[in-house]
């Protein structure tokens, strides 16, 4: 019963509360109105928007690490071994498997690119030489996995019935790299000159190994002249900084039989997730032939820690945003509390309450919040997402995007709607609180 | 009805402390008509405050309708004048975003009174005061003699047992301040004890009483048998 009564009471503040303060956001000034909302729409977005940028510069690594290098699910050698073991047992069970939209199979092998070595004027000198990776791949596949085509700022892919063709990376050449003051970037290299290629390592392995040890030969690798095709630039690093020849080329150059790849690059198909996609493929035991990660489990260790310190320096500036969102709205409602002073304590002369008359504070702070926040939500999702989106910001190592999550976006409007009617309530507590025959008198 | 015993008020500012009220003893009854007059720092406002719950004397006993109410705590107090007095102030002080209605209507929305019983009884109430029509005006859009109409209005729309009345024609002019007082009047005769703080003798024509403050004192009381 008394709970009841209770309950009542509070029903006849928030009545009243609600009575007052709607007339009083409806019929106070329009321009008071606009100023706070404007102030809470600002807010908002700084809450959501500098650290959506942060993460977005990160998170567009991240989205072409997957899209151009990684794939959904990447399979990598396991640490203990040089190749993926069984590749053709695994690229068997991921032509049969129905979540499998596409795949590429690549053999990575450290190598020699030489350039120059036709028309240098002083032959006693060595010609420009670098030692890269090179990426076999099966053209096709390649293509049809990741598109690295789109990545040829001059020149042309490679085709699966050509052969003697190689694609550089950029960041290898003087005319493109951004890095020349950390190395010596190859001159000259243009579409259509040649580039010897001395593949490494790899080619001594099984039979190549027995036939090295037979002939007495110490070269641990072949060297083959191939036609620069294509010139890739990308702003995933691994792409820029490789070389890319074609699977027919690899075996042919280094006399390999082994079908043992270096990676796998797997896109599953849109009804399934990462982590399921991963389950699936270690449920037919990948992981003891591969070491198998998602997409986020492969993003290489300094980009996790740069998105990590950018959350936070985000964080940091949202909650920056919010002190001075929730001083803003304090000083606003206190000086809209303080001038009506003597009609508060009118109101208490005869007979309000003092929480309704609060309420009505806090309803303004809501209406405030709620209209602030709204359209915050309107321009971020409206406007800022999709032009990032169409528009991303062009860093050096990704394409920033803005990130602004449902979830967390929802928890930060949580979050300063919250503050916004503490700040609300916190002045006009101290304003009713006052003696009422004070207030009236103004004294 | 009110019962005042050997009120005292003193304000205290820093070191200086000032007795507005010396030690006040009186009673007024039901259905009383009482004014209270003095000059200029007499006392009179504060000694209205007093007795009105509107600030709490330095000593003393004040019943009001059989409750002490020096006993009660500060949202009892808001309670009892929510319930139990009306209040019409010099200025006024309508709430300037509200209309006349819903000024008039704040004290039973607070009682918690259903909306249509709202607006039946705030616009009789309006009507009753000579200002029909008037509802949706905002206390800008009326005039001062208006305005404290309204404010009698609000003050009587919860049927008070006492009304407090602090100085009602000091911002009126002559037309305006009979029209309030002759309001008073019809009140009266109708049975509502009013206490009226005034300084104009002319406006006690139609009070049963007048106390005399002088420097926190009561120094007479004048029955008027034959108003």
């Amino acid at each position: 019963m008394r709970l009841v009564t209770i309950i009542e009471k509070y029903l006849r503040f928030i009545r009243v509360g609600s009575f007052l303060g709607i007339r009083q956001i409806l019929r106070g000034s329009i321009w008071i109105n606009i100023l706070i909302i404007s102030i809470m729409t600002l807010t908002f977005l700084s809450l959501v928007v500098i650290p959506g940028i942060l993460i977005g510069l990160t998170e567009g690594s991240f989205e072409q690490n997957r899209e151009y290098l990684t794939g959904d699910v990447y399979l990598t050698t396991l640490p203990e071994y040089s190749s993926i073991i069984n590749t053709q047992n695994i690229v068997r069970v991921l032509d049969i498997l129905p979540e499998v939209d596409r795949y590429s199979v690549r053999y990575k092998i450290g190598s020699t690119v030489e350039v120059g070595y036709i028309d240098r004027e002083d032959f006693t000198k060595d010609s420009e030489s670098l030692s890269v990776s090179a990426y076999a791949i099966d053209p096709k596949k390649e293509e049809e996995t990741t598109g690295l085509s789109r990545f040829l700022v001059e020149g042309s892919m490679l085709k699966n019935d050509e052969s003697g063709y190689v694609l550089i990376g950029s960041t290898l050449l003087e005319e493109y790299s951004a890095f020349s003051d950390l190395f010596e970037p190859l001159k000259g290299v243009e579409v259509g000159r040649p580039a010897k290629i001395t593949l490494q390592g790899a080619a001594l392995e099984g039979l190549e190994r027995d036939r090295a040890l037979v002939s007495g030969s110490a070269q641990t690798g072949q060297t083959s002249e191939f036609i620069v095709k294509g010139i890739i630039d990308s702003k995933v690093g691994e792409l820029s900084s490789s070389l890319f020849i074609t699977e027919q080329d690899y075996r042919r150059v280094s006399q390999k039989t082994s079908l043992q790849a270096q990676e796998i690059v797997i896109k599953h198909t849109q009804n399934v997730s990462d982590e399921r996609f991963k389950e699936i493929v270690l449920s037919y035991g990948f992981g003891e032939y591969a070491k198998v990660r998602t997409a986020t489990e492969a993003i290489p260790k300094f980009l996790a820690d740069v998105q990590q310190t950018f959350g936070l320096l985000g964080n940091m500036i949202g909650f920056i945003g919010i002190v001075v969102s929730s001083i803003t709205i304090f000083i606003v409602i206190y000086i809209n509390a303080l001038v009506r002073r003597k009609f508060i304590g009118i109101l208490k002369g005869i007979g309000i309450s003092e929480r309704a008359i609060e309420f009505a504070y806090i309803m303004q702070s809501v209406f405030y919040a709620l209209i602030g926040i709204g359209l915050g939500l309107l321009i971020l999702y409206g406007l800022l997402v999709p032009y990032f989106f169409q528009n991303p910001i062009d860093f050096p190592f990704s394409d920033g995007i803005l990130v602004a999550k449902l979830i967390p976006t929802i928890i930060r409007a949580g979050i300063l709607m919250l503050v916004t009617m503490i700040a609300g309530l916190l002045p006009a507590r101290i304003i009713v609180r006052q003696n009422t025959l004070d207030s009236i008198l103004q004294r | 009805m009110i019962t005042v015993k050997n009120l005292t008020k003193t304000y205290t500012n820093g070191e200086i402390q000032t007795h507005v009220l010396k030690g006040i003893d009186m009673n007024i009854t039901q259905g009383e008509f009482v004014a209270i007059m003095g000059k200029s720092g007499a006392g009179k406002s504060t000694l209205l405050y007093q007795i009105g719950l509107l600030d709490i004397p330095t000593s003393g006993t004040i019943d009001v309708g059989g409750v002490n109410i020096l006993a009660l705590s500060e949202s009892q107090r808001t309670e009892f004048r929510l319930n139990r007095l009306g209040y019409i102030f010099q200025d006024y002080a309508l709430v300037p975003e509200l209309t006349a209605e819903e000024n008039v209507s704040m004290p039973l929305l607070m009682q918690g009174i259903d909306d249509t019983e709202i607006k039946k009884r705030s616009r009789k109430i309006i009507d009753d005061i000579g200002m029909e029509g008037k509802y949706r005006n905002r206390p800008n859009q009326l005039s001062g003699g208006q305005q404290q109409r309204v404010s009698i209005a609000r003050a009587m729309v919860q049927a008070p047992e006492i009304l407090f009345a602090d100085e009602p024609t000091a911002n009126l002019d002559a037309a305006s301040s009979a029209a309030v007082i002759d309001l008073l009047r019809d009140l009266h005769e109708k049975g509502q004890t009013i206490v009226m703080v005034t300084h104009e003798p002319e406006y006690t024509k139609y009070c049963d009483r007048i106390i005399y403050l002088e420097d926190g004192l009561i120094t007479s009381h004048d029955y008027k048998f034959n108003k």
